[in-house]
């Protein structure tokens, strides 16, 4: 029971960082192979604050959401220039995760590449829950919001976007540091669950996997990635009898998904429409 | 007489693409409450003039003043909340969202709102949002796209995205609206309808038009004063029967003959 609870929490906690890169990715359209530094960011600022200066629960998640979301500005202002191609910011952050890495791992507060061990576990279920509901009613608030619309227009296209009155620069800087808030907060949450962290936990596989629950899940939706993201990090757990085998499963799926849904689980779509298409059609005619 | 200030006034534009000068030293007049048409052969510089005007280009020289104001290598969205608009040549919509959505973009954008009480989705927030979508549904009423609404727009025929084009550029509530090739692709039929739009719409929202076209028929019936312009310069400009009988726009068109003109 505990061993099946445990899954079920760090796939919320997963989710939540799916999230964030969902609006990033799937919604604005920029691609980023970085976004589990910003996850490292948070866990670390949030458990120094709680291990070290005892520093509430409660708090010590806000600042690491924040702290994550400052970080991301740090890298966006130079890179998301309207001038720029979207691919310099990939670069960018490319090596910005791996800067990370070495920066965690020589820092005397976070304990080196030993890691930080001892972490308060915090984290609950009903806290999980409580934070990833949270961000779904305000990602879905964002995305009908005039930022989230401006998000999805250069999405579809940028210079129409600009000539629908969109800031380029400030719209994109504002999906990454959103982004990399939800994050921020993931990692928080995955610190006070494990109580250890280290840096290997927030490098290059870890972001491929949020990106690969984007991509399978869906651009362009919430419910997908977040299902996507579900099944990643169950799937590995449930097949753990298979052992080696279990990461060939996790590669053939997503094999399948690329060849029988290349526009993802819920490309362009949210699970929601299915049971309400007919109903969503009338309530566009006043 | 005195000529009233023009709403659009374009003084020895230029633009330069490595050694090549695109644009060269080109100035015309937007008079207020006109449809100003631009013609003149492929690759003459006119979509090039349109990027300069909305800021896509930055002007290599020349200024370009909108209300009197320069605007010249402004950024695209100042641009349009100064008051000017355009469509594309090839159309650019934003094609995986609805045809109500593409017309609510804008609308958003012009509304000041607080980014907290729409993360909490607060009452007021969500009022706004319903009297935006209805402001855009009404807008799409106007332009006789009301029952494409739901539609996903780039599941609309040809013709109508076009339409749709315009309603979005509306949407920003311009008090200039650039068409650039608004009649590509469309048979006679549709251009001549096309033209009673354009009139209708200028009426309507009380824009001023400034549109590029190579329907002669269109820019002749509907266009005053029309613009030449050849290799990124300006070649006359005029009412339609004067650009018509100018020898050099004949020229540029088909040709000298032998002897000269």
């Amino acid at each position: 029971m505990d061993y099946i609870l445990s899954i079920v929490v760090l796939a919320g906690i997963n989710m939540i960082a799916v999230l964030g890169l969902s609006i990033f990715t799937g919604f604005t359209g920029l691609f980023s192979l970085g976004h589990a530094a910003f996850v490292g960011v948070g866990a670390y600022t949030s458990a120094i604050l709680t291990y070290y200066y005892y520093v509430p629960f409660p708090l010590a998640l806000l600042a690491g959401s924040a702290a994550a979301g400052l970080v991301s500005l740090i890298i966006g202002i130079p890179t998301l220039r309207a001038k720029l191609r979207s691919d310099y910011f990939a670069i960018a952050i490319l090596g910005f995760g791996e800067a990370l890495r070495v920066i965690l791992e020589n820092l005397e507060i976070t304990n080196g590449a030993r890691g930080l061990p001892g972490i308060d576990s915090f984290t609950t279920l009903p806290i999980v829950i409580f934070c990833l509901g949270g961000g779904i009613l305000v990602a879905r608030n964002f995305l009908r919001s005039r930022w989230g619309a401006a998000c999805i227009a250069i999405r579809e296209d940028p210079i129409a976007a600009e000539m629908a009155g969109v800031r380029l620069f400030q719209t994109r800087l504002l999906s990454l540091v959103v982004s990399a808030v939800y994050c921020g907060l993931s990692g928080g949450l995955l610190a006070h669950f494990l109580s250890f962290i280290q840096p290997v936990m927030f490098t290059l596989i870890q972001s491929t996997q949020l990106l690969a629950a984007v991509i399978a899940g869906g651009m362009g939706s919430l419910s997908g990635p977040l299902i996507a993201s579900f099944v990643f990090i169950a799937l590995p757990e449930a097949l753990r009898v298979a052992q080696i085998w279990r990461l060939v499963a996790y590669g053939l799926l997503l094999v399948l998904i690329m060849v029988y849904r290349p526009q993802g689980l819920m490309g362009y779509s949210e699970i929601s429409s299915f049971f309400s298409k007919n109903r969503s059609r009338e309530r566009m005619q006043p | 007489m005195t000529t009233p200030t023009p709403l659009l006034s374009v003084r020895g534009l230029t633009r330069d693409f490595g050694g090549i000068r695109a644009v060269d030293s080109f100035s015309f007049d937007v008079p207020e409450g006109s449809i100003t048409g631009i013609i003149g052969p492929n690759g003459a510089g006119k979509t090039t003039v349109f990027n300069l005007i909305t800021g896509v280009y930055r002007p290599t020289a020349g200024d370009i003043l909108f209300k009197g104001e320069p605007i010249g290598g402004h950024r695209p969205d100042r641009i349009v909340r100064a008051g000017i608009a355009r469509t594309f040549q090839n159309i650019r919509l934003f094609n995986r969202r609805s045809c109500l959505e593409n017309v609510l973009t804008p609308l958003l954008q012009r509304e000041k709102s607080n980014f907290f009480a729409a993360l909490a989705g607060t009452p007021s927030a969500r009022r706004t949002e319903r009297s935006l979508r209805e402001k855009a549904f009404d807008l799409l009423t106007s332009l006789g796209l009301d029952a494409f609404a739901p539609l996903q727009a780039n599941t609309l025929p040809y013709g109508l995205q076009r339409k749709l084009e315009i309603a979005r550029a509306l949407a920003t509530n311009p008090s200039l609206l650039l068409l650039d090739e608004p009649a590509a692709g469309m048979n006679p039929e549709e251009t001549r309808s096309l033209a009673r739009l354009i009139a209708e719409v200028r009426e309507k929202f009380n824009v001023t038009i400034l549109l590029i076209e190579h329907h002669m028929d269109l820019v002749m019936n509907i266009c005053s004063p029309v613009i030449v312009i050849n290799f990124g310069a300006l070649l006359a400009e005029g009412t339609p029967d004067e650009v018509r009988a100018n020898p050099d726009v004949v020229a540029a068109y088909l040709g000298k003959g032998r002897k000269g003109k």
